[in-house]
This record gives C-alpha cells, structure tokens and sequence, in this order.
C-alpha cells in the first residue's frame, strides 16, 4: 500500500535527509546563537555593532535569496580565493559548496540570528547573584557558563527555541529548491512523473506534522528537566 | 529637458558600459517587483478580511467550529509553504479534462494557485495571532460592555475588537514580513518574482553576486519600509498601552 509508485522508499530517504539536515542546521544556529547573545551583551560597542548588524540583515533578507547566494556564489566566491591562493603562495586546495552544505550554512545563520534575540532574553533573565557567587566560588568564565549560566538560562530559552526549531524545520523545504533531495524534492518529482500531487504531497506534508509532534513532546520534556527547582510540583529541595 | 539629459547622461554611461545592469535587466527586476509586491499585497488582504472572523469562530462555544478551525490553522501552520504552493499549482492544474473548463483560465496563469496557497496560509497564521489577542482582551472590558446591556455582537464590534486588533499589530508586522520573505518561493511555479528575476539573472550571466545581493537589498529596503510603517502605525494606535512616564 505505501509503495507509492516505487517513491515510497525515496521519500523515506528524503524524510530522513530533511531530519538530518534540520538537526546539525539546528546545532549550528544553537552555537551561533549563543555566541550573537553574549556579543550583544558584550561591553564593546563594536561587538555589539557587529552582532546588531548580522541579525538585522538576517531580518530582511528573505531565506532562499540567501540560499541561493550561498549554493552559486559561495562556490565561485570560494574558487576565487583558492586560484589567488594557488597564484600568490601556490597552495592548490579544492573545496566544493554542495547543496547539503550551503543548506546546513544558511539555515544555521539564519536561525543563529533568531536564537541570538532567544537566548539574549534568557541570559538576562538569569539572576546575576547566582552568577556572582559562581565566580566567588572561583570557577572559571567557562566553568561558570558551562555549570551555571546555561542550565538556568535555558529554561527561560526553551519556548522560544521551541517555536524557532519548528519554523527551521519547515525551512529546510526550501533546500529543494536548490536541488537537494529532501522529501519535498522526491515528491514534486513523483508529481511530476505521475501527475498525482496529492499522493505524495500528503504524505510529505504529514511527515512533517509528524516530526513537529515528536518534537513538541521532546521539548516538554526537556522543560520538565529546566524546571527542576522552580516548578509548582513539588520539586523543591524542602519536601 | 536639455539639462535633465545631462543629468542622466553619466548614468546612462555607466549603464552602457557594463553587462549586467542594462535597462533589459532593470526591466526584469521591476516586473519582479511588482510581481511579487502585488502577490504579497493581495494575498495579505484577502488573508486579512478571512483571518477576522476565522479568529472569531475559532473562540466560539460551537465545538465543531472551533475544532475545525483550529484544524486548518493546525495543518496550514504546520506544513511548509512550498509543499502548499506545489498542491495548490499540480493539484488543480493534473485533474483531467480541467483545461476545457473555464477553471483554466485562472489555473492556466500560476499567479492564481500562488495567490491561493499564499492567502490560505497567510489567513491561518493571521487567525492565530487574532484569537489570541482576542482571548487576552480584559476581562472588565468584556464585564463593563455587557453592565451596559450590549448585545455579543455590538459589543464585538465595538470593544473587543477594535482593542483586539490593535494588540495584535506587532504580531502582524511580523507575519507581513514573514509573508514578503515567504514569497520568494514563488519563482519555482514560473512566477518572475523579485528572487525569479535574479535567479534568471544569474543564470543568464552567470553574475550570482550582482544578481542576488542586488535583490537582497531591494528585499531589505521593502522589509525595513514595512517595519517602519508598522513602528508607525503601532505608536499612533497603541499610545494608550504605553507606560505612562
């Protein structure tokens, strides 16, 4: 019954890349995120201008116009600077831009830039005399972010993490476009081939749903695990 | 009109001496501006005069209405954009013996099944940001409208409402700016939209930085004229939330 022509398979293997494709887009938008946080937080104005401007751009410019500038300039941008590399200190390197690596690049910068406004709110609302006291302690900067800042920040970030993961899942639809064969490209080839867009269309759209409903409760119960300590059910240190 | 050519006249140089930014080119750009501003413009409005009392039923006590509702804005908030616009071109364009039928004159121009997809997805999202307002109205604004004996739909009309929709604005400044980037899609049904225009561009000329960075800025001055017009329109109707200094 799910043969689907013979693309049962390949939209399978099309969801799995969309997975995989969101997942390390996530990882990356994570880490730029908080990095864009702590400079917009960070006592240099020029930090600060720098991180401002990269979420500002990021603003206006729509995703799949920096998709694309990514995907067919970037391997042109990068070829440029090997043949200089290779003419001025004969280093002969060959870096190819592949689509599944532009998508990952430009989702990642994308969301980092959402993440950057998440995750400066949540580092604000961190009470600094936790952090003060870390110090006192004698823990190192890292130490400090590592064991302090971000758990107690992160119950503060995870529902606009949440609702930023959700719209990056919907975003990788548009790596299709430039020619990846996540589970949107298989079925508009199915629909092209077959000329039954709903059949596969469907599906898809319900692979989607079914992803964000699997997250929806993966992201409850990472809140159950922040909230330990400040949650109303009892799970105070005094009971 | 002598002095005005001289004017023109270094521009015009400039626009000889290079391949990319001719006047043919300028002329492709612009049909992609208006493509894709006309797109935005229209399905923003359509979305909006549905999203209203979408939003309303979607609080009502009917359980059927409400489920149904929440149903539509489930599935259309929930899947992307692109695979909508796929449904709404093959979907219509593939039932058979649809090219005889006086459908193929809409469904022959991929304007209309973009226009489709694009309400139908702009109206789900307004419905949401409009119930929520609407569920956040203060409870004494509800109790002092029916002390006065209004009627529910009087007193939709006249206080919930008006104080609804304006707490809603900068939500949907956001969702406009979201609907402009969201349209650069159109261009994979063979709309020359703003981002078609450059991707023919790049293709014709192989120029993909003349071509892309130049469409980003035009995106960004079309996204920043928008945000400033909201920031407006926010600080004329919102001044009564403002904290008082």
């Amino acid at each position: 019954m799910l043969d689907l022509h013979g693309y049962g398979y390949r939209l399978l293997e099309g969801g799995l890349l969309t997975l995989e494709l969101a997942i390390l887009s996530l990882i990356l938008a994570v880490v730029l995120g908080l990095v864009t946080a702590s400079a917009k937080l960070s006592s240099s104005i020029v930090i600060r201008a720098i991180a401002k401007a990269y979420t500002l751009v990021i603003r206006g410019v729509p995703d799949l116009v920096l998709m694309m500038l990514l995907f067919y300039g970037g391997q042109i941008g990068i070829n440029m600077a090997t043949d200089w590399l290779y003419y001025e200190f004969d280093v002969d390197i060959f870096v190819n831009v592949d689509a599944f690596v532009a998508g990952v690049i430009t989702i990642g910068i994308i969301f980092g830039a959402y993440m950057s406004e998440t995750f400066r709110g949540a580092f604000m609302a961190v009470d600094g005399g936790l952090l003060e006291a870390a110090r006192a302690y004698g823990m190192r900067p890292w130490t400090v972010f590592r064991r302090i800042r971000f758990p107690l920040m992160m119950r503060h970030a995870l529902p606009g993490l949440s609702n930023n993961w959700m719209v990056l899942l919907k975003t990788t639809a548009l790596v299709s476009i430039i020619g990846l064969s996540d589970m949107v490209k298989v079925a508009a080839e199915a629909t092209k081939a077959t000329h039954e867009p709903f059949l596969f269309m469907i599906p898809v759209a319900l692979g989607y749903l079914a992803i964000s409903s699997v997250s929806e409760w993966c992201f409850m119960k990472l809140k159950a695990r922040y909230d330990v300590g400040f949650g109303a059910e009892g799970a105070s240190w005094n009971n | 009109m002598e002095q005005l050519s001289t004017l023109w006249q270094p521009l015009l140089d400039w626009m000889n001496g290079n391949d990319i930014f001719t006047p043919n080119t300028f002329a492709m750009y612009w049909t992609g501006l208006t493509n894709t501003v006309q797109l935005v413009f229209i399905s923003l409005l359509i979305g909006l005069v549905l999203a209203v009392p979408l939003a309303i039923a979607r609080g009502s006590r009917n359980q059927v209405l409400r489920k149904s509702i929440w149903f539509y804005t489930y599935l259309f908030r929930g899947t992307p954009l692109l695979i909508q616009l796929y449904l709404a071109y093959y979907g219509f364009a593939f039932i058979p013996g649809i090219q005889e039928t006086w459908l193929w004159f809409f469904l022959d121009d991929p304007l209309y099944p973009a226009l489709l997809a694009f309400t139908l997805n702009t109206a789900a999202y307004t419905t949401e940001i409009f119930h929520g307002s609407i569920q956040a109205t203060p409870r004494g604004e509800i109790e002092a409208a029916r002390a006065y004996g209004m009627s529910k739909a009087k007193m939709m009309r006249r206080i919930v409402l008006p104080s609804a929709l304006r707490r809603a604005l900068p939500a949907y400044g956001n969702e406009v700016i979201f609907m402009l980037h969201a349209s650069a899609i159109a261009f994979v049904v063979s709309i020359t939209d703003l981002t078609g225009a450059a991707y023919y561009i790049y293709a014709r000329f192989y120029a993909p930085f003349a071509a892309f960075l130049f469409v980003a800025a035009l995106y960004m001055v079309l996204s920043f004229s928008i945000q400033a017009l909201f920031k407006y329109l926010e600080k004329r109707l919102l001044a009564h939330l403002k904290p008082a200094r």
